[in-house]
């Protein structure tokens, strides 16, 4: 924040602090709920959504400066990276490809799809 | 953006007043440089959490099942109850800020205790989950003994992982309450106002990003799995 | 051959400055000024490059014979990791940035000092705690797992002195971490009037990247080493395969910070080639915009090859493709950098000081280590020759041929600013030529080892290859003394080298415009910018 910046209400701080109250207990709830592979999809968004909150308003990323704001992306952008990459050799690892002869007079060969 | 914007006249203010040190040119441009420098910290806090981060997903990919199995041991009503602890304390940290930058001395120095006290209760309610987990052989290193013996092997690294990245995360608990432990000391000698809040400021970045760390921790370690339990 | 202006005599009369102000152990040891704190990590960095260089030394004897029993073969083992470890992370990465850019990089801003002056000062007690303990580790006997660190050898199996060395180089990571975060603050918000992102020095530049490198990948180096300490604290399995774990993990989070951080090692390297260059063509730098965005495609680049470390791993090949292809594709704003000193030294008017030497030196062996560099990015051709050899020579050439040799460039150019005094010109251009052919007869011939099939990290090989191991060996010894010559002479400088104007090379530059040496505060009264960064005219017109 500039010295010139907002200094924002105390109502929006404490609206921002219930609505993570709340966020808390509903993913606490979802988290009975079996929805397999979806589990994680929604912790995630649901824990993205709380932090983007703290980040807007608590950490007063919402007045501040778009290097300020740079920074932060950047910041996440870097982790993705990291994750991304290194998940993908994991994944990918198993992937097979069945080299197949080339031949001219038989019909269809065999397919090279990676198999896992 | 529009945005009703609140003039503080700083241009009057003093040397003293704003704490300006030397090398910066105006008050303006040394807290652009907290501001920024704190922000860049934040972002290799970031990074080094995220390779815990990472190691944890990649075993938890591995390990499907290994992982369910372990999940059944983590306390839900503990793990969420320090959740609404630290979304608790980043409130009264957030209006502890606002409190210096409006001269609110004694605003300050109650919600920076009421703070302390939140971040207080946070590690005591983890320790509390250590020791259980001590008590039951969970901690890898120390006679750990697993109860699935087909898991017994890839739960240890996950536990392992699971009290690196609390332990970690305690760990920056702790100095944050340091950090504000001095900053009620410097509140009641009367060093902030609307002139100079900076530190308060920067130390509530920092809490706040410990929080952020646990809103993510919570539902890796916790709520994920718990389905089947 | 340009000859060097000295100072007027108003210049020469003993004025205050950086070094005179204060004197006293508590002056240096509580400093805030980036300055002197510059001068504490040149003095600390020199001590380390000797350590390392000694061990250097060691190794090169014991291969001088194809049994390689001069010391046993796990004093060996012992010497190559602590060789690697003192020279990455105690000499190489703080070299230029901890000591030239923490000098000059707020002078070149038009500023009184870095953003945070006391982060500076505890990025140097942080370098030096990192050196004591490191140094604690070699007393006592050292570590043998490369500087690379390796599961499960170092976290499980090996015998040495493996959670000092970690310990060390950990500290020393944070060290480096508050120099990053300290630039790029400073750069950001510290800059005079009129000094805008196109008007600053390419070093800058450089060194801005850098410090983006350090703050982004470091973190992820400190994560791996504790990771490995933990694991050999409390045998907790992370990446014990006999559990489960799996080695390439630690693999991937090392690499994924030292990658970057041989990035780290020579971006400043090439900040100081850009000034260097410049001045002595008495030119502008050509194609400033695509030098400056170099940096930055360098910087964001190098976060994606890291895999190329680890084709023989194990690694997905479909991974391995994609990172063979990111690293080719970083080569090219190096090979930009290269083309544009080049294009920068055309029909300018080129004199042979010895900053210039080391410039030269750089270009070349810089060329030829990036080269080799992109074979080693050819999967085909890194299966044969991962682990042998060609890969040392590859990055001895980048390191010592670049780096090394861009530290020795940037010491002597601004070395007068720094000290207010001239050293010898002759011996200063010996040297630097002895350093050029010692190093080439030292690195070369390993090229030709690496391909013919000798493994690196090994303390004896076959005999046909010991006559390349003796070239090398004895390239090695003239190597070293190429660097004491400069030790002597700029320590004898100190004391009787002719005191250097404000700006004997006739550089542009905010930093040739003021007092050699500096004053505290750098600048009387705020400067204004107004020019564009190497403003070089005609030869005729002195500046400063």
């Amino acid at each position: 924040m500039t010295a010139h910046s907002p200094i924002p209400k105390v109502k929006t701080f404490v609206a921002v602090w219930a609505t993570l109250i709340v966020l808390t207990g509903a993913t606490s709830a979802i988290s009975y709920v079996e929805l397999g592979d979806w589990n994680v999809v929604v912790a995630l968004a649901i824990a993205v959504i709380k932090a983007s909150l703290v980040v807007w308003v608590f950490m007063g990323v919402r007045y501040t400066t778009t290097l300020t704001r740079l920074f932060v992306v950047a910041g996440l952008v870097w982790l993705s990276i990291m994750m991304l990459i290194t998940f993908s050799d994991y994944r990918t690892r198993n992937w097979t490809y069945q080299a197949q002869p080339w031949s001219h007079t038989k019909g269809v060969g065999g397919t090279s799809s990676p198999s896992r | 953006m529009a945005e009703t914007v609140v003039h503080v006249d700083h241009q009057d203010a003093s040397v003293e007043a704003t704490h300006l040190r030397h090398h910066f040119a105006s008050a303006q441009q040394q807290m652009d440089a907290s501001t920024l420098g704190m922000w860049t910290f934040l972002v290799t806090e970031v990074l080094f959490f995220g390779g815990m981060f990472a190691g944890y997903a990649v075993y938890r990919a591995m390990y499907p099942a290994a992982f369910a199995s372990t999940s059944r041991f983590m306390n839900i009503v503990l793990g969420g109850t320090n959740t609404a602890v630290l979304i608790c304390s980043s409130l009264t940290m957030a209006l502890a800020v606002r409190a210096a930058q409006l001269s609110k001395r004694k605003a300050l120095i109650v919600l920076l205790i009421v703070t302390m006290i939140f971040g207080l209760v946070f590690l005591y309610i983890k320790w509390v989950e250590w020791h259980a987990h001590w008590e039951e052989h969970m901690v890898p290193g120390f006679d750990f003994q697993y109860p699935v013996p087909q898991f017994a092997h890839t739960a240890q690294i996950l536990f392992f992982l699971y009290f690196m990245m609390t332990g970690m995360h305690a760990l920056h608990m702790i100095v944050g309450v340091g950090l504000l432990t001095y900053l009620l000391v410097q509140a009641t000698r009367r060093v902030f106002n609307e002139n100079y809040f900076a530190p308060v400021e920067m130390i509530g970045l920092y809490w706040h990003f410990v929080d952020i760390v646990w809103i993510f921790l919570f539902p890796l370690l916790y709520l994920i799995g718990q389905q089947h339990s | 051959m340009a000859t060097l202006a000295h100072g007027t005599p108003e210049v020469i009369a003993e004025e205050v400055n950086y070094l005179n102000v204060e004197h006293g152990w508590k002056s240096w040891l509580f400093t805030t000024d980036h300055k002197r704190i510059a001068i504490l990590y040149l003095i600390s960095i020199t001590l380390m490059f000797i350590v390392g260089g000694t061990f250097a030394v060691m190794m090169r004897i014991n291969l001088l014979s194809p049994e390689g029993n001069y010391f046993s073969a796990t004093t060996y083992n012992r010497l190559f990791s602590m060789h690697g470890i003192i020279m990455v992370f105690f000499f190489l990465v703080p070299s230029i940035p901890a000591t030239l850019a923490n000098f000059l990089i707020p002078i070149m801003i038009g500023a009184k000092d870095l953003a945070f002056p006391r982060v500076n000062l505890l990025s140097w007690y942080l370098y030096v705690i990192g050196a004591f303990v490191t140094m604690y580790c070699v007393f006592v006997g050292g570590v043998d797992t490369g500087w690379t660190f390796y599961a499960p050898y170092s976290s499980t199996y090996s015998n040495s002195y493996v959670l000092p060395a970690v310990a060390g180089v950990f500290v020393a990571g944070f060290s480096s971490i508050l120099t990053g975060l300290n630039f790029i603050v400073t750069v950001h918000k510290m800059r005079a009037p009129g000094m805008t992102w196109g008007r600053l020095p390419l070093f800058v530049w450089s060194n801005y990247a850098t410090a983006l490198l350090q703050v982004l990948g470091t973190p992820v180096l400190a994560i791996s080493l504790t990771l490995i300490a933990f694991e050999r604290i409390a045998h907790v399995g992370i990446f014990d395969p006999n559990i489960g774990g799996d080695p390439i993990l630690f693999q991937h989070l090392f690499w994924f910070y030292s990658h970057p951080a041989v990035y780290i090692m020579i971006l400043p390297g090439m900040g100081v080639i850009s000034e260097i260059v410049a001045c002595f063509s008495r030119k502008r730098v050509f194609g400033y915009n695509f030098v400056a965005f170099s940096s930055m495609a360098i910087a964001v680049l190098s976060f994606l090859v890291w895999g190329h470390h680890m084709f023989v791993t194990g690694e997905s090949v479909y991974v391995s493709v994609a990172f063979s292809l990111l690293s080719f594709v970083v080569a090219v704003p190096s090979a930009i950098k290269v083309f544009n000193w080049t294009a920068t030294m055309y029909k300018g008017s080129v004199s042979f000081d010895t900053p210039m030497l080391y410039a030269f030196g750089f270009i070349g062996l810089f060329t030829i280590g990036g080269l080799t560099g992109l074979f080693l990015a050819t999967l085909a051709i890194d299966v044969p020759t991962h682990g042998t050899y060609f890969v040392v020579a590859h990055f001895h050439y980048v390191m010592v041929g670049g780096m090394v040799m861009a530290f020795m460039g940037g010491l002597h150019f601004w070395w007068p600013k720094m000290t207010g005094r001239l050293y010898s010109q002759i011996w200063s251009q010996l040297s630097a030529v002895i350093i050029f052919i010692g190093f080439n007869l030292t690195f070369f011939p390993q090229f030709i080892l690496g391909y013919m099939g000798m493994p690196r990290r090994y303390h004896a090989y076959p005999p046909e290859f010991q006559m390349l191991n003796v070239m090398s060996s004895a390239g090695a010894s003239i190597l070293a003394i190429g660097y004491i010559i400069p030790l002597i002479y700029f320590l004898w400088s100190l004391k009787y080298g002719p005191k250097a104007g404000n700006n004997p090379w006739r550089a542009t530059g905010l930093e040739w415009q003021i007092a050699s040496p500096p004053t505290t505060y750098n600048f009387d009264e705020t400067p204004i910018v107004t020019e564009e960064a190497y403003n070089y005219g005609p030869l005729e017109e002195a500046i400063g």
